[in-house]
């Protein structure tokens, strides 16, 4: 009796047991994340590869809402991550607008691209969906190329160089690269927020929903395109300010940045980290960037490398390197 | 803007749709049967142009790169199924999709490593250059080259897909494989040999392609993403679809070309843009399950 008592005991432990640690990850996840990113510049060898994390991380966190919780496969969310940083620049070197309207014009952009390239491509189904966002964001690509009066065409976007920032009285030099990445960082924490806000509201249990068994969540009532068009402007807008705060930091808007290319590293770093899960894409991105630095050291074919690992990481690590470590944690 | 340069420029447009019914067919065929979309089949295209190049420059012959290079890179897509796209199957969708475009990213930087990022001219084979008079207009005969060789690879797909024994195994396998398998068919090398095919079309197209073209690392890129639209247009898995969808967009951007140049990258996009709108399975896709 008490034997069998102690071994349920002992079974109900197990679980809740790891379901602790778990749950109080989960809880924490906005202030660890942060607290890293605050140690980021001072861990990496340099600056700009920690802006750099930075940025892809935010846009990898981004895309993971659409990818990894809605588990659409989008392959065009450069285009995005592109509007932001274009439109921002536009804005900024054009018009002269302030730096922060330039910021909140550039993520506008991007939402409401996102919503419009939603639109069309949610109407497709599975490996579709893939395509023609792919083929829709080139349409971006080339529609910038086109319009080179506005954008610079082959030659991106230059001249808007943003030297310090006015808020509320104080005055920060934008170039000193150690105060700019903390306030870059001000924005992605603030993003970061806003995900886990998402991921822990009731739309954020219907998209995880929608992931898993698309058919039962129709069924359940819930309206799956419109929740899928929503999650997939959230995402573009996370990636849109990705693309402004990458503007802010350059000063230029390389066009390469809306080529499928970097949706498709987008995807890699995703994935490398672990998609689906809150802390992978910037573990993803880290990855990335860590590697490309350091195989750039001692041949230019970084490429090589890194797509390797990445059909590796397909083959046999699926989850990622955070999915993976939490998933070998939680089975101990 | 009189008539023969309208006319000559539907023809350069029915050449390009041609490369691009190559292209798409491959990845149409490879999709039907084994439900895998191929995110290298704009690199392996390009694989397709560089063997192409490589095999005349050492023969001497453009006709020896034209026989091997696709049946060389055929054998390199049987060999990517078999090690890297076989693991996979039981898994999501999404996963070989992943692979293959790792895969395309691998075979750009290969192929810079081996040729340099610079682009080459292929030139033309001296038999086949210059212009012919068909009355109408003056062609150059390069292109029309181009347009008979896909028609007669066409032909010889339908009747292979149509007439023989191997063709109504790979109709049956693409409607239902495990009824294939209960039956005996080793479907798994007809697998192997589908995805041959679709990757051996591919570098076809590709070395089609290459006199028309600079022959450079990127030029893939652009392939992948037109052979995504014509299979849009068109509609995933049929056949049909894409020849009609590839001589469409083909003839829309050089007609788009003639009379608003700066708008023929853009206008195969609104194209696919307006299907999806009208009809999202695509022209002659058939409607998907809800």
């Amino acid at each position: 009796m008490t034997a069998s008592t102690s071994s349920i005991a002992s079974v109900m432990a197990g679980p809740a047991g790891h379901r602790g640690w778990r749950a109080r990850l989960a809880a924490w996840r906005v202030p660890l994340s942060i607290l890293a990113l605050c140690l980021l510049p001072w861990l990496l060898p340099s600056n700009a590869l920690a802006v750099n994390v930075l940025v892809y991380g935010l846009l990898a966190v981004g895309y993971n809402l659409l990818f990894g919780y809605t588990g659409l496969l989008s392959f065009g969310h450069a285009a995005f991550f592109g509007a932001g940083a274009y439109v921002t620049g536009i804005a900024i070197g054009r018009f002269g607008v302030p730096w922060f309207a330039a910021l909140l014009l550039g993520v506008a952009a991007g939402a409401a691209l996102a919503f419009v390239i939603g639109l069309l491509s949610i109407r497709t189904r599975g490996i579709y969906f893939s395509m023609v966002t792919l083929a829709l964001s080139q349409l971006v690509y080339y529609t910038a190329l086109q319009a080179s009066s506005w954008t610079g065409g082959e030659n991106g976007l230059r001249g808007f160089t943003v030297a310090k920032l006015d808020i509320l009285g104080w005055s920060i030099d934008f170039l000193d690269p150690i105060k700019k990445y903390y306030v870059l960082m001000v924005f992605a924490a603030a993003a970061l927020w806003l995900v886990s806000r998402i991921l822990n509201s009731p739309f954020g249990a219907v998209i995880e929903a929608i992931r898993e068994n698309e058919t039962r969540a129709r069924a359940c009532g819930y309206d799956v395109e419109r929740t899928k068009l929503i999650a997939f402007t959230l995402s573009g807008l996370i990636c849109a300010l990705a693309g402004t705060l990458f503007a802010l930091h350059l000063a230029i808007v390389p066009l390469d940045i809306l080529h499928y290319q970097t949706s498709g590293m987008i995807v890699m770093m995703t994935l490398l980290g672990g998609a689906g899960s809150f802390f992978g894409p910037f573990v993803g991105a880290l990855a990335f960037l860590l590697m490309e630095d350091v195989v750039s050291l001692w041949t230019s074919h970084w490429q090589i490398v890194v797509g390797t690992v990445f059909i590796l990481f397909v083959l046999f690590l699926p989850k990622g390197i955070w999915g993976t470590l939490i998933a070998w944690r939680a089975d101990r | 803007m009189d008539a023969e340069l309208i006319a000559m420029q539907l023809f350069s447009g029915v050449a390009l749709g041609a490369i691009m019914i190559m292209v798409a067919l491959g990845l149409s065929i490879i999709f039907g049967m084994l439900g895998v979309v191929n995110f290298a089949h704009g690199a392996l295209f390009m694989v397709g142009a560089y063997a192409g190049l490589w095999i005349a420059s050492l023969t001497g012959s453009f006709w020896w790169g034209l026989l091997i290079a696709p049946l060389a890179v055929g054998a390199l897509g049987m060999l990517i199924e078999r090690v890297l796209i076989r693991p996979l199957y039981k898994r999501s969708v999404d996963d070989p999709l992943l692979l293959t475009f790792g895969l395309g990213y691998v075979l750009v930087e290969a192929v810079r490593i081996l040729f340099g990022s610079d682009g080459i001219p292929f030139p033309t084979p001296p038999q086949l250059a210059g212009v012919a008079d068909l009355g109408i207009g003056f062609f150059p005969i390069y292109r029309l080259f181009v347009v008979g060789v896909v028609a007669l690879t066409l032909l010889l797909l339908w009747l292979g897909l149509e007439k023989t024994k191997f063709g109504l195994i790979v109709r049956a396998g693409a409607k239902d494989p495990q009824i294939m398998r209960v039956l005996g068919v080793d479907i798994a090398t007809v697998w192997l040999l589908v995805f041959g095919l679709g990757v051996a079309l591919t570098a076809l197209g590709g070395v089609l392609a290459a006199p028309m073209r600079n022959v450079n690392p990127e030029m893939g890129s652009l392939v992948l993403a037109e052979a995504f639209v014509v299979t849009v247009i068109g509609g995933m898995g049929s056949l049909v679809g894409a020849v009609v969808a590839g001589l469409l967009v083909g003839v829309a951007i050089s007609m788009t070309a003639l009379f608003a140049p700066e708008m023929a990258t853009i206008v195969m996009f609104a194209l696919m843009a307006l299907v999806l709108l009208v009809r999202p399975q695509g022209l002659f896709g058939k409607p998907t399950r809800a």
